[in-house]
Order: structure tokens, then C-alpha cells, then sequence
């Protein structure tokens, strides 16, 4: 199969689909960019990062395939409605700060699990990152239901 | 501790999360609102009752201690708007499963009504004035929202009004909020109070006069009030009751909160600047509602000179504690009067299809029950004796008359008397006279809900009026926490200030 | 560069307002956004224009070393301005609903809702 041929036909409907170098970039683009989006989560909480700028970088990404294919490709590459992710997104960030209640500690305490792996030595997983999950899928969810809904208000 | 304090926050955000997810299935949206309401209304009760007994209860979000992280407050004041918007919750959650179409509900009513709980009570708790204004932004977006839910022409038109308004203020708050950081280097505000009192700056007469213009937006307050007027009255009804309860009493708070922790209330100007600006938001509004013949304008016009009262409390804090507690009270009072005022609206409007008085009449002899049921808060709002509002007036008026500031004093005895004019007028082209020619509207649906809800907020403001004397002790209380700041700065900060 | 600062924050507001005075109401979302742009610098100026680094603690430290910038008020500024893109983004969406029923880019058009 070619390269070519992987890329998807223009949609005749829409006129900003005409351009091929941005649909080639976009298909390009749309992996790269969820991968640093993931990149940026996971590495938030020693250096620069986090859930909220990983959820602005995803919602880029997005945004870019919408333009450069169309909105349904865009809800195709969510495969769930941005809102259902918005929703997830505030309960896993409320969990996350529930779980400092349980030991008695104020909300959002940030709890602490260390898990040995056999290959990668210890692995801390803590609240803070949940919440950052949690941030992630609001933003994400957030600006994605904003991008679409225009989008399509405006074909 | 920690878990009373955080709740009125985690559940309706919870509920509005989990109903966002179960948007789908109306059953769920209806059992989350019923369930959620509750619960907030059970979470308020032991909160007011941990702070009456405990005194300031504090919790320090993350661990992170104050004034670095953080940190949620509640004091009396605190807990008592804590309850009182959980009452209003639950009346609209009841009154909107009876009145809220499904097609608005597919529109996303319930998730946006528990998010605007969620900020309402996040901004009555927090003792961060940075985290204040985030509360303020999440109230906005979702009062946005739903004062645009179903989209018809008039409501876009208010809604230009109401966004662009409620920006203005924000950016306002914003700019305060800068300066005042620039000026002492903390956003806790029991840390602001400590640190303002060193500093000797011409800029905190500007910073305060910037907090007075952003809240008084938010309050609408003389004479930023057009915005309230213009759009409160374009909504579904149970909208519109749940704004006219809370929403501008958020303002209310806001000032009265940052006026007497923050800024010294003896300063003559802030001092002067509140007096008459309560004195001119009594009579414009007053004088608005008279001009009106639309239902819900007219309530909204006395939204805006009741706000006065409560402003004529604040204003009169430095010489007499009773002013203040008599505009506790009156927050307490108003609320679940004008937001029953509202739902009667909607009944009316369920009933005949229309707002307009001129359209309306006959429904003392087709629904007597009803007539008494909007009599109730109409008189109660006039300051009738023994309701509620009676003695809220009558305690703001003798603080008012302990401080010798008789021009207000006359002010609010004459706002009063045109209160019961609007409220005279009401009560005789909706129900005394006879029913115009062509009123048709059957009713549609059961109204069982609407009526239950009215009722029972009906019955809340009799009790509050046969009752006024515990109402009045836990006024005066948190009176006197507002008034004795230290108490505030130590819970906050700790023993050594 | 403070007075600077100044001056250009105040031209900002001063822009803000001018054109939140105008009928237009496109004109009425772009003075709204100049407005929460003002008060962004606004806070960035006020909290104090100081050449230090940034505010990062080095992996084998607690505090970080010398003197760094304010973090505090740079995360205001984040937080305001994601506040103030989720709420503009509004604004417009609700202007396009509003010049989609009034048909008119005009705010005397719309004085329906007025007393």
C-alpha cells in the first residue's frame, strides 16, 4: 500500500479539505502530536508539563485533523463524544482528591503507591497523577466540544 | 471536619459529572437531581451546625498550608449562604422536574444546575480571593449557559447584556486582584487583611473602590444594575428563580465579606460610597418595578432594590452590629422569597400563557390556592407583619435609626410602601380582576411538583417569620464573626498573626 | 520598563473600552477580549518586572537556587487566561446565536429586553 493511498480523498463538501499539503501534514501530525501530548502528562510532575497543557496539545491535534479533514473525521478520531469525556474527566479528578479524604487529610492531599517492576526499577504512581489524567480529558473534552460544535455550526 | 467543609462543593460537581454521563436517560438526569439536591441540602444543615458549634471550621485544600495553598473557610456567614443556596437547589431541582421541557434537558439543563451550585457555594467558601474569582468564572460560564438554553430571540438579546456586564466585572475583579497583589504579596485573604493593615498606600482606596465596582456589578447595584432587568426575565422560569435567589447574593457576599476582612470600613469614603449607593439602589429599583407591567420584570426590578437593604446593612456595620445582622437576615429572608416569586410566575404563566399583567386576571376565583400561596411572599417581600420580611426590614431599619442615618431610614420605609404598591398591583391584574375576554391556555401536564415546591418554600418563609428569634441569634452571631476579623485571621493563619 | 508597562496596559483598557462602546457587537467581543488581555498584563506588571530565572527547582535541590521570578503570579496570568479563552469562546458563539435571530450586527436592534 502507498503512501498515498493512505491518505484520506478530499471531502468534496467542505472547502478548507481542498489542500492536500495540509491534509498530508495532517495525517503526519495527529499521532506526533498525541504522543508529546502524552509525553508532556507524564513528565509534569518534575519538569514543565502536566494534565492541562498535555489536554491543550491533544485538543491541538484535533483540531488540526478537523481542518484538515472534516468534523466527523474529528469525532471519528475521539471515537467517544467530547462531553462523555469532560464528564470522566472531573470524576477521575474528583477521585483523586476524594482518596486524601479517606486517611483523614484534607481534599486533594496527594497520595503515593510504589510499585516494583520487574525491567523498570520502581515506579511511583501518586494521586497527583490521576489528577492530571483527570485535567487531561476536561481540557481535551472542553475544547474539543467547543472546536466541533463551531465547526459544524459553520458547514 | 475536613469532609463537612469540602461536601457542598463534591456533590454537586459529582452530581453534575455523573448526570453529564447519563445524559441519555432522563430517569437518571431526574433521580441524580433529587439525589444531589438532597444531599446538599443534608451536607448545609451539618455544616451550619459543626460552625455554630466549632466556631470557624478551615480546611487546607492539598495539605498545603496556609497562606501558601489554598484554603476553604467556613464561618457562620458562610455556612449560612451555604444553606441557603442548597434550599434554593433543591426548590428549582423539584420545580424544574415538573417544568423543564425535555428538549431543554436534552440541551444539558441538569449538569449546567449543578455546576452553577458547585461555583456558588465554591465562592461562599473560599478564603482565596484568587480562587474567589475562579468560583465567580465557573458560576458565569454556567448562568451563561443556561440563561441562553432553548435560544429564542429575547434571550439572546439579554444574554448580550448579562455576558457582556458580568466580563466587565470579572476583568474588573481581575485587575483588583493584581494590584492588590502587587501591593502586599498574598492572595490568602485572613494573610490580606494582616498585610494591608502594614501597608500605608494611597492604593488601597483604589483597589477597594475596584472590588466595590466588580461586586457591585455582580450585585446589581445602583447604579450597575441595568443588566438584571434586561435578562432575567427571558429564561425558563425555574432559571430565572434560581439567578434571582443566588445569583446577585453572591455579590451581595462578596462585599460583604471583602468589606469587613479586608477593608476597613471606617474609611469615610468606602463608608459614604456604600451608604448612598444602597440608598439609590432602594429607590431606582423600587421606581423601576412601579414603571412595569410584565410579571417577572417587576420581580426583577425588586430584586435590585432589595439589594439596597442589604447594602444599607453593610454600610451601617461600623456603628451598629444589629444593621448587619438585620442584613444577614435579609439575605436570608429575600432569598427564598423572591425565588417562590418566581416560581409563582412560572404557575401563572403554566396557567394562562401569558406574563403580561394586562393579559392575566381571574385566578383568585379559578385557583384560590394559588392567590394565597404568591400572597404570601408578595406580602412578605412588602414587609408585612408577621412574615419574614417584616422583620428583616425592621431589624436593617433600627440598626439604620441606632446609627442616625435617618435619610436612609426613610428611604426604606418609603421603598417598602412602594414594594407593597408593585406587589398591590400584582395581586390585582393577575388575581382580583376579572379574567380578560380571550384567555384560553388550558393547563397542560400535572402541576403537582410546582405546587409542592411553592408550598414549601411558602412555608419556610411563615416559619422564618413565626420563628424570628433563632433567626435573628445566628444573624447577630455571624454578625459579630464578620465584625471581629481577628477571629477569622487566626483560625486561617494560626495563633500568631 | 514598568512605566512602559504601564503605559501600555492603560492604552489596553483605554482600547477596551472604546470599542465595547460601539454598536457592533463583534466590535462589543473584541473590546471584551482587549479588557482580559489588560488585566493580564495588568497583573504581570503589578506583581513586580524583575530579571531572574526561572522558577525551577534543580533535580538534587528543595529550593531553588538564586533568585527566581515570581511563580505565583505567572500562574495567575495562566489561569486567567485560560478562564478568559473558555469564556470568550462563549461570547462569540453567543454573538453568532444573537446576529442569527436579530439578523443585524447592531446593538440598537436589540433593545428589545429594555425598559
Amino acid at each position: 500500500m502507498t503512501r498515498e493511498r493512505r491518505i484520506p480523498p478530499p471531502d468534496r463538501n467542505a472547502l478548507r479539505t481542498q489542500s492536500l499539503i495540509l491534509r498530508t501534514t495532517g495525517f503526519f501530525l495527529l499521532p506526533l502530536l498525541l504522543l508529546f501530548a502524552l509525553f508532556l502528562l507524564l513528565r509534569g510532575h518534575n519538569a514543565p508539563g502536566g494534565g492541562f497543557i498535555a489536554g491543550l496539545v491533544a485538543s491541538a491535534a484535533i483540531a488540526v485533523h478537523l481542518f484538515a479533514m472534516s468534523e466527523a473525521g474529528a469525532r471519528r478520531v475521539l471515537r467517544v463524544d467530547p462531553r462523555d469525556l469532560f464528564a470522566w474527566g472531573l470524576i477521575l479528578a474528583l477521585v483523586a482528591g476524594v482518596l486524601g479524604l479517606f486517611s483523614g487529610q484534607p481534599f486533594l492531599t496527594a497520595h503515593w503507591l510504589t510499585v516494583s517492576l520487574p525491567v523498570f526499577g520502581e515506579l511511583k504512581l501518586g494521586s497527583p497523577l490521576l489528577f492530571d489524567l483527570g485535567v487531561f480529558l476536561v481540557v481535551v473534552g472542553t475544547a474539543s466540544t467547543i472546536i466541533i460544535n463551531l465547526a459544524e455550526q459553520d458547514t | 471536619m475536613n469532609l463537612l467543609v469540602i461536601l457542598p462543593i463534591l456533590i454537586p460537581l459529582t452530581a453534575g459529572a455523573l448526570s453529564l454521563l447519563g445524559r441519555h436517560s432522563q430517569r437518571v438526569q431526574a433521580a441524580l437531581a433529587v439525589i444531589g439536591s438532597v444531599a446538599l441540602v443534608a451536607s448545609a444543615v451539618a455544616l451550619l451546625l459543626a460552625t455554630w458549634e466549632h466556631g470557624h471550621i478551615v480546611t487546607e485544600l492539598g495539605r498545603w498550608p496556609a497562606p501558601f495553598g489554598i484554603v476553604l473557610v467556613s464561618d457562620l456567614l458562610a455556612a449560612i449562604m451555604i444553606l441557603l443556596s442548597a434550599v434554593t437547589g433543591a426548590a428549582t431541582a423539584f420545580y424544574s422536574l415538573g417544568s423543564i421541557s425535555i428538549a431543554h434537558r436534552k440541551g444539558g439543563y441538569f449538569p449546567l444546575m449543578h455546576l452553577l451550585l458547585a461555583g456558588v457555594n465554591g465562592a461562599f467558601l473560599t478564603g482565596d480571593i484568587f480562587n474567589l474569582y475562579v468560583w465567580f468564572e465557573v458560576m458565569l460560564v454556567a448562568s451563561f449557559s443556561l440563561l441562553i438554553l432553548g435560544g429564542e430571540r429575547a434571550q439572546m438579546e439579554g444574554a448580550v447584556k448579562y455576558v457582556t456586564l458580568n466580563l466587565v466585572s470579572s476583568a474588573l475583579f481581575l485587575s483588583a486582584i493584581g494590584l492588590l497583589y502587587g501591593l502586599v504579596g498574598t492572595l490568602n485573604m485572613a494573610d490580606i487583611a494582616v498585610k494591608l493593615g502594614e501597608v500605608d498606600s494611597g492604593m488601597t482606596t483604589v483597589i477597594a473602590m475596584l472590588f466595590m465596582v466588580a461586586f457591585g456589578i455582580k450585585a446589581a447595584a445602583f447604579p450597575f444594575f441595568f443588566w438584571l432587568p434586561a435578562s432575567y426575565h427571558t429564561p425558563q422560569v425555574a432559571v430565572s428563580a434560581l439567578f434571582a435567589g443566588l445569583l446577585t447574593k453572591v455579590g451581595v457576599y462578596a462585599l460583604f465579606r471583602v468589606f469587613t476582612l479586608i477593608f476597613d470600613m471606617d474609611d469615610p469614603l468606602i463608608h459614604q460610597v456604600l451608604l448612598w449607593g444602597a440608598g439609590l439602589t432602594m429607590i431606582t429599583g423600587v421606581l423601576g418595578a412601579a414603571a412595569q407591567f410584565e410579571f417577572r420584570r417587576i420581580l426583577s426590578f425588586h430584586i435590585v432594590s432589595q439589594i439596597g437593604y442589604m447594602m444599607m446593612g453593610l454600610a451601617l456595620a461600623s456603628v451598629s452590629v444589629l444593621a448587619l445582622a438585620g442584613g444577614i437576615f435579609y439575605i436570608i429572608h429575600h432569598i427564598i422569597v423572591k425565588a417562590n416569586l418566581f416560581f409563582v410566575s412560572g404557575l401563572v404563566y403554566r396557567l394562562r400563557g401569558s406574563y403580561e399583567l394586562k393579559q392575566l386576571g381571574g385566578l383568585y376565583r379559578d385557583k384560590p390556592w394559588l392567590a394565597l400561596l404568591f400572597l404570601i411572599p408578595a406580602l412578605s417581600l412588602a414587609g408585612m407583619p408577621p412574615l419574614s420580611g417584616f422583620f428583616g426590614k425592621f431589624i436593617v431599619i433600627r440598626g439604620g435609626v441606632e446609627a442616625g442615618a435617618w435619610a436612609l431610614v426613610a428611604a426604606a420605609l418609603v421603598v417598602g410602601l412602594l414594594t407593597l404598591y408593585s406587589m398591590t398591583k400584582i395581586w390585582a391584574e393577575v388575581f382580583w380582576k376579572a379574567a380578560p375576554e380571550h384567555t384560553a391556555s388550558a393547563p397542560s401536564g400535572s402541576n403537582t411538583l410546582l405546587y409542592a415546591t411553592v408550598t414549601g418554600l411558602a412555608l419556610i418563609t411563615v416559619a422564618i417569620g413565626l420563628g424570628a428569634q433563632p433567626v435573628l441569634v445566628l444573624a447577630q452571631a455571624a454578625a459579630e464573626q464578620l465584625l471581629d476579623p481577628t477571629r477569622y485571621i487566626t483560625a486561617v493563619l494560626g495563633e500568631a498573626p | 520598563m514598568t512605566s512602559l508597562m504601564a503605559l501600555v496596559v492603560g492604552v489596553l483598557y483605554a482600547a477596551a473600552i472604546y470599542m465595547m462602546l460601539r454598536r457592533s457587537i463583534v466590535k462589543l467581543v473584541i473590546g471584551l477580549v482587549l479588557l482580559s488581555n489588560a488585566a493580564n498584563l495588568l497583573i504581570f506588571t503589578a506583581a513586580g518586572l524583575r530579571r531572574d530565572a526561572p522558577p525551577l527547582v534543580p533535580d538534587d535541590a528543595q529550593v531553588p537556587a538564586g533568585l527566581v521570578a515570581d511563580p505565583l503570579a505567572q500562574a495567575l496570568i495562566l489561569t486567567a487566561i485560560v478562564i478568559g479563552f473558555g469564556v470568550l469562546a462563549f461570547a462569540v458563539v453567543l454573538i453568532r446565536r444573537a446576529y442569527e435571530v436579530v439578523e443585524a450586527d447592531d446593538m440598537h436592534q436589540m433593545r428589545d429586553t429594555d425598559t
